[in-house]
């Protein structure tokens, strides 16, 4: 049990004691990105082949959470992030762990595994030097990556839990509540609401018992950054919540988490039973007389249930339908009683709140949104992978510097921030600080942090499509707005795809968005037209090309385009030999041409051929 | 006592009241397909949407869900709320093209053609949840309950088969605002859910004149003797 400052202190020396005997520290990601790239039989061969060199109690090799650089991994880094290895044992395993094994020995660099910019021109070896890693700046996941997230003595070594002990034995609930207020925390999960104004809402609310809850129902395609954290470091997210309990006045908190997540359950499993062992949970925390309980909660996977009515119902046992929030849920929330939702990404901002200072936290980001927020920058950008920067990084610095630009340097599109509910921003934008309100001002928002970039073979039309048809499948069907609304615009946005669109489908496109946005019951519905009204206002010309002109600018939308075969090509008959339906013909070292009436429209010779003599019109 | 005003006209309430009952009190008129007398509101078919202006800010919300407050001004005919309400009515009559009161409410909100694709599939159903919430909010069987989400969501009994807690009282059938759900009364049977009922037939008259089912239940939770019950009314 540990009850004061001097028995963390006593946990850190332990540990410190417990790693000194190693003269090197091996990191190796496991996240989830990692594990499915082979970070498990990374790990396994190098603690082999270390064991057979005697050398297993001289080197820690340590699983880690997400390092964020998933479009690289597996990722192995050395010591304090001295040497970074990327893609290690993707392919030849032997010789990759070979390569390991000469850098503890020998110090020898490996050259094969450094990271190189996408133009090949620069290579880094210390993480810190990588743009990648550069430019972030670190408060959320700040120990994701540098700590075993399933084992509580490094996290307190790192100084987890002195924050919950300095709020419970050092500041009064309205001392920290004063704290979070000023800091200018803002909801992490997509609305952006202030975190302290929430939080004094439920503390003055009357009755009882309060609930705490964090939202760890991440669902938007493409989006990984609660699970990451999740992953990486669920100490954080506990310490986050006991403080808020303690704030708030609650004794009994939920984390609600997808059960598509796997790792991130059972690691928070881990770390919920550690922190009830000594002591972070239960009676009488820090001896200060305060009690506090988590319970995990398991959700199904409905996308829905990631907004707080739905989750809050289906955390009672109920299906995951969305209620009317006109009386708050900080007054009639989780069975009708006080409570306060925070994303866990929010919930991870306020140790270090507490910690450093509010004074610091307001210090860093944009005028209107403070600290950092985490993104998954994902899509045609050459790094991919999961970033914190500072709230008014715009967006050009996160996809040309961070993101090293557009794959194959095609030329950038729009970029989609958040998630389904989110929209589209065109590059005449780029330089916008991004933050709350800008990107609500842009007709997007912020969301959980998705952000998809897109370059010139993306059709905004079809990007559309693609979102109405996620929330045609994940709307819960409660409300009509949202259940025959987004299906019925989905239909017409089908039709323009397919090249049967009329001029009225614009006008009626519009008029159904915003019928639907302000007429549906919970958020999903009412931000479901966003995908298509931000494209409407930024790509109208594409949505005229497919209507009026039946063509489909980016060659995306298969019954407008077709493939031809340019006078350059030299016959080489790749394209003839990949094509699946065989309609391509010719001899060789002539140029060859398509049967248009047996070709599927697959793309397969425009993506093989070399001389760049496919053409799609 | 709350004031508040509908369409500038002042008006008065209990705290704790809902605008709908109030609009309809002072004789406005405001539409409505999931609210029910004796069941209350859902907030499902959002054609009951009102505008709300409190303080500077304007939202459209469901009159039938949202607390009466001091100050407020309501609207029930601005133009975003002819917008939800009409195309409500619209996206509902596409789906339930047999449903008379949809085709009866598009009319008078102004649906002059439907422009969607009809349904042949959901029957009259508008998944209003009046059905489901009878049967257990005041028969207190839950024989009825949602499968499936979205579009394939449905009313039905448990795993799609013929229930075993349903006594085939037909409150549902009663309550239904649109006449989607199927019953038949024939030759001593009644048939509902996919279900065959035996009716009770009265020993007085040979009339039958409710399902054996329902008449166990009630003698059940009310304590009278199932062969008092089994005579019907008329001849009791």
């Amino acid at each position: 049990m540990i009850q004061s400052l001097d028995d963390l202190e006593k946990i850190k020396e332990d540990f410190a004691g417990r790693i000194k005997k190693y003269g090197k520290t091996v990191k190796i990601c496991f996240g989830t990105g990692c594990v499915s790239s082979g970070s498990q039989a990374v790990y396994d061969g190098l603690v082999g082949a270390l064991e057979k060199e005697s050398l297993n109690k001289k080197v820690r090799v340590v699983k880690t959470g997400c390092h964020g650089f998933c479009e690289k991994g597996p990722i192995v880094v050395f010591n304090d992030d001295e040497i970074f290895y990327q893609s290690v044992g993707k392919k030849k395993i032997e010789e990759d762990i070979a390569l390991l094994l000469d850098t503890i020995k020998n110090g020898k660099v490996a050259d094969k595994l450094l990271y190189k910019s996408a133009d090949k021109l620069k290579k880094f070896v210390s993480t810190k030097e990588i743009p990648f890693y550069a430019m972030q700046k670190k408060i959320v996941l700040d120990l994701n990556g540098a700590i075993d997230p399933e084992d509580i003595d490094e996290y307190i070594a790192h100084g987890g839990y002195s924050a919950l002990q300095k709020a419970l034995t050092a500041m009064t609930p309205d001392e920290v509540l004063d704290w979070v207020q000023k800091s200018g925390l803002r909801g992490r999960g997509g609305g952006g609401f202030s975190t302290g104004t929430k939080w004094k809402s439920c503390k003055d609310a009357h009755g009882g018992p309060k609930y705490i809850m964090a939202n760890g129902d991440e669902g938007d395609p493409g989006a990984f950054m609660d699970r990451s954290l999740m992953e990486g470091n669920p100490g954080v997210i506990l310490e986050g919540m006991i403080i808020g309990g303690y704030t708030i006045g609650s004794n009994q908190g939920y984390i609600y988490v997808r059960d598509e997540y796997p790792l991130a359950v059972k690691r928070l499993g881990i770390a919920l039973e550690q922190a009830v062992k000594y002591g972070f949970l239960g009676k009488n925390i820090f001896n200060s007389g305060f009690d506090f309980d988590i319970k995990i909660v398991r959700g199904g996977g409905a996308f829905v249930c990631g907004e707080s009515t739905a989750l809050m119902s289906s955390l009672e046992g109920k299906s995951g339908e969305p209620r009317a929030k006109y009386v708050h849920t900080v007054e009639k929330g989780l069975w009708d009683k006080p409570s306060n939702l925070n994303n866990v990404e929010t919930w991870a901002c306020v140790p270090a709140i507490i910690n450093r200072g509010w004074q610091w936290f307001a210090s860093i980001g944009s005028e209107g949104s403070k600290g950092t927020k985490v993104f998954s920058l994902v899509g045609k950008v050459n790094n991919t992978g999961l970033i914190e920067v500072p709230m008014g990084t715009t967006l050009r610095q996160i996809i040309f510097d961070l993101g090293d630009g557009i794959q194959n340097n095609k030329e950038f599109k729009a970029v989609q921030t958040g998630g389904p509910s989110g929209g589209c921003i065109p590059k005449e934008y780029l330089d916008t600080a991004v933050d709350f309100d800008t990107l609500w001002e842009l007709g997007s928002m912020m969301g959980s942090g998705g952000m998809i970039v897109m370059d010139d073979k993306n059709c905004m039309v079809d990007v559309a499509r693609y979102f109405l048809k996620f929330l045609v499948e994940e709307s819960c069907g409660k409300c009509v707005p949202c259940r025959e609304g987004i299906r019925r615009m989905l239909e017409i946005v089908e039709r323009i795809c397919d090249g049967e669109g009329d001029e009225g489908d614009i006008a009626h496109l519009k008029e159904l968005g915003r019928a639907v946005n302000i007429g549906s019951l919970c958020g999903l519905g009412q931000s479901a037209s966003n995908p298509v009204l931000s494209t409407l206002r930024y790509f109208m010309d594409e949505y005229e090309a497919h209507i009026a002109h039946k063509k489909c600018p980016a060659g995306v939308c298969k019954p407008l385009i077709n493939y031809t075969i340019l006078d350059n090509c030299t016959g080489c008959t790749l394209c003839a030999r990949e094509c699946p339906s065989n309609c391509i013909i010719g001899d060789k070292k002539k140029p060859h041409t398509i049967d248009t009436k047996k070709c599927i429209k697959c793309g397969m010779c425009y993506e093989v051929c070399k001389f760049g003599a496919v053409n799609v019109v | 006592m709350i004031e508040f005003t509908i369409d500038g006209k002042k008006v008065k309430a209990t705290e704790g009241e809902f605008i709908l009952p109030v609009a309809l009190r002072e004789g406005f008129d405001i539409p409505t397909l999931c609210h029910h007398e004796a069941l209350g509101s859902d907030g499902r078919c959002r054609i009951c949407v009102v505008e709300v202006k409190r303080g500077s800010r304007k939202r459209i919300v469901t009159s039938c869900l949202y607390p009466v407050a001091d100050g407020i001004e309501v609207s029930t005919n601005a133009p975003d709320v002819m917008l939800v309400r009409k195309s409500v009515l619209e996206l509902l009559y596409a789906r339930c093209p047999e449903a008379e009161v949809l085709g009866h409410l598009a009319k008078k909100y102004g649906v002059e053609n439907v422009r969607y694709s009809k349904d042949h599939d959901k029957g009259k159903c508008i998944l209003c949840n009046i059905c489901i919430r009878a049967c257990a909010e005041i028969v207190g069987v839950s024989a009825l309950g949602f499968s499936g989400k979205g579009m394939s969501k449905k009313v039905t009994t448990p795993f799609d088969e013929p229930s075993d807690t349903c006594i085939a009282c037909g409150a549902c059938v009663v309550a239904c605002p649109t006449g989607h759900i199927f019953m038949k009364d024939d030759k001593g049977v009644r048939t509902i859910w996919k279900k065959k009922f035996p009716l009770a037939q009265c020993p007085e008259c040979s009339r039958f004149h409710a399902p054996v089912e329902q008449l166990q239940y009630i003698s059940k939770v009310t304590n009278v003797p199932l062969e008092t019950l089994m005579v019907c009314q008329d001849c009791r």
